[in-house]
């Protein structure tokens, strides 16, 4: 049995073997779920925001998505992972309120999927968008994730 | 800006948080009244609770990230900006159905139109007298948005203010209450001012 790790806001986790990788109530927010199913390495990134240009005077570099990818995919690097078997799976950037003018989601979404590409790591699967909360489990095993929403039930992707 | 204000939240001193303490009191007081009004019901609310925290910290305050909870949201303009947040619990949304319309809710994911309006309504109005408090105390202009209604994970709901506070700076301050009825049904209300409003009500209290 292997351990269940909780990847909180802006933060992210590595795991590898029968480990879970565990983010809970994406809302707005983007989780973004790398695996290399070679090395079985597995890490999951949980952003806050699209882009460290928002804000001057922070540097907490997994909280934005163009900062975020590229430090998860050096520290899996490190743990034996190559960028070129990656696969990437997404979910989250929902729109919670309907009047919310700022679009976080929407944008977080982008910046994501723009970080991906420029890494060349292909998206397999994403559960994005809409106007509902979701928590991600990703398996280090077979690199499987399972979404848990309150109007969707539970889905793996 | 005087030469007094804060540029940096967890630079507030005892009196200034005691100051913040006691007007969200005064406010927490009209909105307990207003909601034991509507439900025809007694209100207890709890000491109130002033926290700086780490703008990743907001969505961990209402009992778990996965808590099923309705939020209604409401952001402020004028002389105070920021965001005010009332979070319903499931049992208080069943029992004030039951209450004022006297019907059962089954599940979050499939309130009525008539629900939402009624949750919205009640949010409306406990973050209203709340202001109005505010607005008196400090003599500021405060003008309130529509609300917004949203039923899902306490975390999820709770992303969108960290969101909007995670684009000025990494710490926030937050205002919360809970308001506690017969039934043991609970509610809370949460403001998020921004610096430069803490700043506007520490001077008008005369605690800059």
């Amino acid at each position: 049995m292997g351990n269940i790790i909780t990847v909180g806001i802006s933060d992210m986790k590595i795991a590898s073997g029968d480990d879970i990788l565990i983010t809970y109530a994406l809302g707005s927010c983007v989780g973004t779920c790398l695996y290399d199913k070679t090395a079985k390495v597995i890490g999951l990134s949980h952003v806050l925001l699209s882009n460290s240009d928002l804000c001057s005077n922070d540097s907490n570099v997994y909280k934005y998505a163009n900062t975020a990818i590229k430090e998860l995919v050096r520290a899996m690097r490190v743990k034996g992972a190559a960028v070129h078997r990656m696969t990437a799976k997404i979910a989250g950037g929902a729109q919670m309120f309907t009047n919310n003018t700022l679009k976080v989601g929407e944008r977080n979404i982008i910046a994501v999927v723009d970080e991906l590409n420029i890494l060349g790591i292909r998206i397999v699967a994403s559960d994005v968008g809409e106007n509902y909360g979701r928590t991600m489990e990703c398996y280090a095993n077979d690199g499987r994730v399972m979404i848990k929403s309150f109007t969707k039930g539970n889905q793996i992707i | 800006m005087s030469a007094n204000s804060i540029n940096n939240i967890e630079s507030l001193n005892e009196f200034q948080l005691d100051a913040l303490r006691e007007i969200g009191n005064i406010g927490a007081g009209n909105a307990a009244t207003a909601l034991a009004t509507l439900l025809s019901d007694r209100v207890n609310m709890s000491v109130p609770v002033l926290n700086i925290m780490n703008v990743e910290d907001v969505t961990k305050v209402l009992g778990g990230p996965e808590n099923p909870v309705v939020g209604i949201l409401m952001t402020l303009s004028e002389d105070v900006k920021g965001v005010i947040m009332l979070v319903f619990e499931e049992k208080f949304l069943s029992v004030v159905i039951k209450t004022l319309l006297g019907q059962e809710i089954d599940s979050l994911n499939n309130l009525s139109e008539m629900d939402r309006s009624v949750f919205m309504e009640i949010g409306n109005i406990m973050s209203s007298t709340y202001l109005n408090a505010l607005a008196a105390m400090t003599g500021l202009s405060i003008q309130i948005s529509t609300p917004d209604i949203c039923a899902d994970m306490a975390g999820a709901i709770m992303s969108v203010p960290a969101s909007i506070f995670g684009m000025t700076g990494d710490k926030v301050l937050m205002l919360q209450e809970d308001f506690i009825g017969e039934e043991h049904i609970t509610s809370h209300l949460i403001m998020l001012p921004e610096i430069d409003s803490l700043n506007a009500i520490l001077k008008s209290l005369g605690a800059e």
